[in-house]
């Protein structure tokens, strides 16, 4: 029965301690810890924060780079494409362009060859002509004698000239 | 005699406290077997529940301290 | 701060000094020593502020110890409730012991005397008169106002269950043996926690902040926002962390060889058990007396039914506090103090490994208790509070 009697001494100075040290360390001790500890706490968010938006900021600067480096690239592709392509068509003008010429070319040859020969056959035939009246006149001094003869050798020349 | 008969009571008290606790206390390690991730919730659960009826005890042993 | 704080304990083991040395001259001339047998065995030995008085009816007791089993519960029983005098050893008989001051109010006013002008009498048969014109005796470590007349050579009357009937002061406030351990362990803490902000370098704790502030981060996270809530916790937390220590270092203290069961006294856990009752009520919301009164989601007979039983819930709830933790200390207190007394029961040498074995074994569960008990304290103080501060949003 004592043991479950409370002394009115004991409540006096448990309550008297237990109320001053509640005030003294709620003042002086727990404030600060539990303010340091705070403090702590959101500066290790705020640190964490940090990270994230430097890597966040990192990766978008990654992607940046990365859009930079291919539109460069394509860039570069289509200039080498453009250059390919400006080169076939240097090529194929030149090509079309020497055809022409070496057709022209050829052509005007051939024009020139067919000229030559045109004039060289008018020579031939007047040098045939000319050797032709003098050999006419040559023969004609033996053979003319007999008429027929004479006509005969006539018609005769001048249908070897025709073939020519 | 009126002594002996108050410890005879704690006895009792203390064997339908230890029933109930014990009950607790192992219905508790089969919730944490199963989901080990929520030992920290069954914990208080069972703190809680193993409190009150430690408070049913007690009340008991009071009786029987009062006996003495 | 601590450079103060060892002024303080300086200025009060002086005010112990001087009740002592009050108490000696008072001793002299005004406590009456009723025992005009053993009178001249009296002699006050004073040493350092230890009183050792060698007295004829504490060899009595010694002598008498014979019927062992019954001593031994007196013996366990005398140490697990208060005393006026803290009690180190026996010598040869002669026991070593601070006496404490005794602070008493009457009628007649407040009077303030050392317990060592009872002269280690327990039984009433010393008689001390205050300047006051009171006069006091001892019995059972309790002061009484000693009656007119002595009867059966002590200056108490005894009812029919061998009760002391004797009035009472109106006020005992005396430093008793556990309010002594009160004030240490609030010195312990004091030591412990104040000035702790000077530990930190750059918001980084060193030395025993170091050791505190888990323990702080403990409370605050698993004690105090588990059950409060996110919303109203940061108010209750330096109330709750300064409970939790309080019974923790408390319930340390009070397993040092010598210390005195302070947490396993009722007064103790009561005025604990009391604050946590003001707190829930003053704090409670309408929702907390809502559900108590008239509690919703069930018929209006169930309501009825309900109310007084909720009631009576608010009471029993710090109730069981208060019974919990003195119930668990006092027990172990006495466990331990079984075991030891087993090499006394069997009167033998040969126990004794086996008691110190099974007594170290208690010792090391009681380290756990110690911390157990003051976190239950703590944790259900919390979890009350916490539904009474609950709001909820669907009502």
């Amino acid at each position: 029965m004592d043991l479950v009697t409370p002394d009115f001494g004991l409540i006096f100075w448990t309550l008297v301690t237990f109320l001053l040290l509640v005030f003294l360390l709620s003042k002086f001790a727990w404030k600060p810890i539990l303010k340091m500890v705070n403090d702590r706490e959101a500066s290790i968010e705020d640190a964490l924060k940090a990270a994230e938006r430097a890597r966040d900021e990192m990766k978008s600067l990654q992607a940046d780079n990365e859009a930079v480096l291919k539109e460069a690239r394509e860039e570069r592709e289509r200039i080498l494409k453009e250059a390919r392509e400006m080169k076939n068509k240097i090529v194929s003008d030149a090509k079309d362009i020497a055809i022409a010429e070496g057709e022209k070319a050829i052509a005007s040859a051939k024009a020139a060859i067919a000229a030559e020969k045109a004039s060289a056959i008018a020579e031939l035939k007047n040098q045939a002509a000319v050797l032709s009246i003098e050999i006419a006149e040559k023969v004609l001094g033996k053979e003319l004698s007999a008429e027929n003869k004479q006509a005969e050798m006539i018609s005769k020349m001048i249908d070897e000239v025709k073939f020519n | 005699m009126v002594g002996s008969i108050a410890a005879l009571g704690a006895g009792l008290a203390v064997l339908g406290v230890g029933l109930g606790i014990g009950r607790i206390g192992g219905s508790a390690m089969d919730g944490i077997a199963r989901q080990p991730e929520a030992s920290g919730k069954i914990q208080t659960a069972m703190i809680i529940a193993a409190a009150l009826i430690e408070g049913a005890g007690l009340f008991g042993i009071v009786v029987a301290l009062l006996g003495l | 701060m601590f450079k103060s704080l060892v002024r303080y304990t300086a200025a009060i083991a002086l005010l112990f000094a001087s009740f002592q040395l009050n108490a000696q001259d008072k001793d002299a001339h005004t406590a009456t020593v009723d025992q005009s047998t053993t009178a001249e065995d009296h002699q006050v030995v004073s040493e350092d502020h230890n009183q050792t008085t060698e007295s004829v009816e504490s060899q009595k007791i010694h002598t008498s110890k014979e019927d062992s089993e019954l001593n031994i519960t007196e013996l366990i029983m005398h140490h697990i409730s208060d005393s006026h005098e803290w009690h180190f050893f026996d010598i040869d008989g002669q026991p070593y012991s601070l006496a404490l001051p005794v602070i008493v109010y009457t009628k007649n006013g407040f009077s303030a005397f050392s317990s060592s002008v009872f002269h280690h009498n327990d039984n009433g048969e010393v008689v001390y008169t205050a300047s006051n014109g009171d006069r006091f005796i001892k019995v059972h470590d309790i002061i009484y106002i000693a009656s007119e007349k002595k009867n059966h050579e002590a200056w108490a009357e005894h009812g029919e269950d061998h009760k002391v009937t004797n009035a009472k002061p109106t006020i005992d406030i005396s430093l008793t043996k556990n309010v002594v351990n009160l004030f240490l362990g609030v010195v312990v803490m004091l030591a412990l926690f104040m000035g702790i902000s000077r530990k930190y370098e750059n918001g980084v704790p060193r030395g025993r902040a170091s050791f505190i502030e888990p323990l702080v981060v403990f409370v605050r996270d698993d004690i105090a926002l588990q059950n409060i809530g996110k919303k109203n916790y940061m108010r209750f937390t330096p109330y709750l962390l300064t409970l939790f220590f309080f019974i923790w270092i408390n319930n340390i203290l009070g397993l040092f060889p010598g210390g005195a069961n302070l947490t396993g006294n009722i007064a103790f856990t009561m005025s604990l058990a009391a604050l946590t009752l003001i707190i829930v009520n003053v704090n409670a919301k309408k929702e907390y007396w809502i559900h108590i009164f008239w509690m919703p989601g069930v018929p209006v007979w169930v309501r009825l039914m309900l109310a007084p039983i909720e009631l009576v819930g608010v009471l029993t709830k710090p109730f069981a506090l208060m019974i919990r933790l003195f119930a668990n200390m006092t027990a172990g207190h006495i466990v331990i103090l079984s075991l030891l007394s087993l090499t006394f029961i069997f009167k033998s040498l040969a126990i004794a490994p086996a008691a110190v074995a099974l007594t170290l074994f208690i010792y090391i569960i009681k380290v756990l208790v110690a911390f157990l008990q003051a976190y239950i304290f703590a944790l259900l103080t919390a979890l009350f509070i916490g539904q009474a501060v609950e709001e909820h949003d669907h009502h």
